[in-house]
C-alpha cells in the first residue's frame, strides 16, 4: 500500500463558536485530531477601559468594573474600591463591608453557576444550564433590589456601599440562601458522578504544580493543583476575617477537579452569606466624611453645604493623594487585582487591572497540547475564562 | 508588616548590590527599583532565594512618564505564597532601549509583554513572540501612551461598495469635550474647605 504524508493543518476556532465562551480566536494546528499548537488570538472585545479610566473621575470609573467580567460585575468592583480606600486611607464602617461581601458571595455563586452551566453545555450536558440560570435570577433580583440594577450593579463606592439594603430583603436571601443547597444537590446529581461527564473532564488538562505556579495560575485553578492559596484567608480584606469558612482544594489539576473546586467553592459561599447576614449589625454602610461620599437626599434638600458638597462630588471629584498601590481580590476566576497609580488629583494617573481569565488562557497551548480537539472545548469552559475582563 | 518589608528590602539590597538602586515601603508595599539590564538577575534571586521564594509573577505593566528622559516604568509585581508577601520591581527604560525578556524565567510573562509592547511600545528583547494582543490587526501607534488621544487617529465603517470594514481617519461631528472640573487650587492645602473653590473653573460645558 502506498504511503501517504500527513501534513498538519490549521483551523480557527472561533469566533463565533458558542464553545469559545465570548469572542475567542484560536488558531489551532492540527495533527490529525491532535493538538499540536494553539495561538488565542484576543482582543476583539477590546475596549480601551484603562485608557478611558484615566480621563475619568474616580467614581466614574466604578461602572468600568462591571463590565469586565460582566459575570461576577460585584468582585471587580470591590478590588477596584478597596484600592482607592487603601489610597485614601479610609475603612468602610462594618456594615458597609458586611454588605460587601455579602454580594461578593452572591457574585462568587453567580459567576460558578454561569461557569459549570455553560461548562457542562460544552461537554455534553444540556440541563444544570436551564436550572442554573433560574438561581441566577433569584441571585439578580436581590443585587435589583439593592440598588436598581441586575447585573451591573456600581455597587460598591469608594468608603462604603452606595445604599443600605433593607431587612426584608436580607431576610429573602437568607431563604434563598436556605433552599440553594438543593440545587446544588440536584445539579451535582446530574454532573459529578455522570458516565459521560466524567469520561470528557478527568485527566483532561491536567496541570502539575509547578506549571500552575510558572503560568501564574490564581484562584479555582490553582486550588485544583494542589495549593491552599485563597486571597480571602491569607491577605483578608474587609470583614472576611470576622468569618468562619473553608478552602476546598484539590490533587489533580485536571478539568473534572476545576469543576469540582468550584461546586465545594458555592457551598462555602453559602456559609459566608449565612455569616454576613447573621453578623451584620444596623448602622451606616459608607464613610460619614461628604468630602468622600455624597450627602443624604434630605440633607441636600435645606443644607446649602450639603448642596454644595453633592455638586462638587459628582463634578470635580474627590482627590486620591498622590501613591500607588496593587490591590488584589479572590475574584472568583482567581486573583483580580488593580495597580492604580494617583498623581494627587481627581482621576488616576495609571490605572492596570490584572484580569486572571488573561493569565489562564495564556496557557491553552500548555494545557491542549496533545489533546483531542473536542478536549479544547473542555480546557476552555474549565479555565472559567470571559472576554470582558481578557480584553479590557 | 512595614517593618519586616523595610528588612525583607534591605535583605533584597544587600544580595544584589549591582542590580538593585534602592528599595522603599510605599501604603505598606514594598518596592524594589532595579537596573533594567539585571532584571533577570533580580527576578531569579527572588524566585529563588529562600527569604523571598517569590515563586509567581502576577503582573508585569508598563507606566508612561512622557516628562521624563527614560519615560517609561516597567513594573512587575510578584507574590511569595510561603511568605505570604508582595513585592513590586520597576525599571525603567525610553522608546528605544529593550528590556530583557523574562519569558525565561516566567512562561506567564509571555502576554504581559506582548500587551506591554502593544500598549507602549516597550521592547522586550529575547521575547520569542512579541507581536501585538489586544488591538486590531494592523494597528498602529501605542494607545496607553499619555500622547495618543483618547478619541484615537481612525475610526471603523462598512464600505458597501467594497463589502467589507474599513479604516479611515477619524472625523467628530463634535470636538471631544475633556470635563476638566480639577480646581487649581486644591492638593496645596489638604485642610482647604472645598465650599471655597465651589464656583471656579468648571466652566467649559458643564451644563
Amino acid at each position: 500500500m502506498a504511503q501517504t504524508e500527513i501534513k498538519n493543518y490549521n483551523i480557527n476556532f472561533g469566533p463565533q463558536h458558542p464553545a469559545a465562551h465570548g469572542v475567542l480566536r484560536m488558531v489551532l494546528e492540527m495533527d490529525g485530531e491532535v493538538v499540536d499548537r494553539a495561538d488565542p488570538h484576543i482582543g476583539l472585545l477590546h475596549r480601551g477601559t484603562e485608557k478611558l479610566i484615566e480621563n475619568k473621575i474616580y467614581l466614574q470609573s466604578v461602572p468600568y468594573f462591571d463590565r469586565l467580567d460582566y459575570a461576577s460585575p460585584q468582585n471587580q468592583e470591590h478590588a477596584f474600591v478597596l484600592g482607592i480606600e487603601k489610597l485614601l486611607g479610609i475603612t468602610a464602617p462594618l456594615r458597609g463591608q458586611y454588605i460587601r461581601v455579602l454580594y461578593a458571595e452572591i457574585g462568587r455563586i453567580l459567576n460558578h453557576i454561569m461557569n459549570v452551566t455553560s461548562y457542562a453545555i460544552d461537554v455534553g450536558a444540556m440541563t444544570p444550564m436551564l436550572w442554573g440560570f433560574e438561581e441566577r435570577e433569584h441571585m439578580m433580583e436581590f443585587c435589583e433590589r439593592a440598588c436598581g440594577a441586575r447585573m451591573h450593579m456600581a455597587y460598591f463606592r469608594p468608603g462604603g456601599v452606595a445604599f443600605d439594603i433593607t431587612d426584608e430583603l436580607a431576610d429573602d436571601i437568607g431563604i434563598w440562601a436556605e433552599r440553594f443547597p438543593n440545587f446544588l444537590d440536584d445539579m451535582e446529581t446530574l454532573l459529578t458522578g455522570n458516565r459521560i461527564f466524567k469520561q470528557r473532564t478527568v485527566d483532561i488538562g491536567v496541570v502539575t504544580p509547578e506549571q500552575a505556579l510558572d503560568w501564574g495560575f490564581t484562584g479555582p485553578n490553582l486550588r485544583a493543583s494542589g495549593f491552599a492559596w485563597d486571597l480571602r484567608k491569607s491577605q483578608p480584606y474587609d470583614c472576611y476575617d470576622k468569618i468562619d469558612f473553608d478552602i476546598p482544594v484539590s490533587q489533580m489539576g485536571d478539568c473534572y477537579d476545576r469543576y469540582l473546586i468550584r461546586v465545594a467553592e458555592m457551598r462555602e459561599s453559602i456559609k459566608i452569606i449565612k455569616q454576613c447576614l447573621n453578623q451584620m449589625t444596623h448602622g451606616p454602610v459608607k464613610v460619614e466624611d461628604n468630602k468622600i461620599s455624597p450627602p443624604k437626599r434630605d440633607g441636600m434638600k435645606e443644607n446649602m453645604e450639603s448642596l454644595i458638597h453633592h455638586f462638587k462630588l459628582f463634578s470635580e471629584g474627590f482627590h486620591v493623594p498622590a501613591g500607588e498601590t496593587y490591590t488584589a481580590v479572590e475574584a472568583p476566576k482567581g486573583e483580580f487585582a488593580v495597580y492604580l497609580i494617583s498623581d494627587g488629583t481627581n482621576k488616576p494617573y495609571r490605572c492596570k487591572i490584572r484580569p486572571p481569565g488573561y493569565v489562564h488562557l495564556q496557557a491553552m497551548e500548555m494545557l491542549s497540547k496533545g489533546h483531542m480537539l473536542a478536549d479544547v472545548v473542555a480546557n476552555i469552559g474549565s479555565i472559567d475564562i470571559v472576554f470582558g475582563e481578557i480584553d479590557r | 508588616m512595614d517593618a519586616a518589608l523595610q528588612d525583607l528590602g534591605e535583605i533584597i539590597a544587600i544580595s544584589l548590590p549591582d542590580c538593585v538602586t534602592s528599595t522603599e515601603v510605599v501604603c505598606g508595599e514594598l518596592v524594589v527599583h532595579a537596573n533594567r539590564d539585571s532584571i533577570i538577575k533580580t527576578l531569579t534571586f527572588l524566585r529563588d532565594d529562600a527569604n523571598c521564594h517569590f515563586k509567581q509573577l502576577v503582573d508585569l505593566c508598563g507606566v508612561d512618564y512622557p516628562e521624563r528622559e527614560e519615560r517609561f516604568d516597567v513594573v512587575y509585581h510578584m507574590l511569595s505564597m510561603t511568605h505570604n508577601t508582595r513585592v513590586r520591581i520597576k525599571v525603567r527604560t525610553d522608546e528605544d532601549t529593550p528590556v530583557p525578556s523574562v519569558v525565561e524565567l516566567f512562561s506567564t510573562a509571555g502576554w504581559f509583554e506582548r500587551e506591554t509592547w502593544d500598549m507602549f511600545g516597550v521592547y522586550f528583547s529575547n521575547n520569542p513572540d512579541l507581536r501585538r494582543l489586544l488591538t486590531d490587526y494592523g494597528f498602529e501607534g501605542h494607545p496607553l501612551r499619555k500622547d495618543f488621544p483618547l478619541s484615537g487617529y481612525v475610526e471603523l465603517h462598512y464600505n458597501d461598495e467594497l463589502k467589507r470594514v474599513v479604516y479611515t481617519p477619524i472625523k467628530m461631528t463634535q470636538e471631544y469635550r475633556s470635563f476638566d472640573f480639577l480646581s487649581p487650587w486644591e492638593g496645596v492645602q489638604k485642610e482647604m474647605p472645598v465650599e471655597a473653590v465651589a464656583d471656579d473653573n468648571s466652566d467649559e460645558g458643564a451644563s
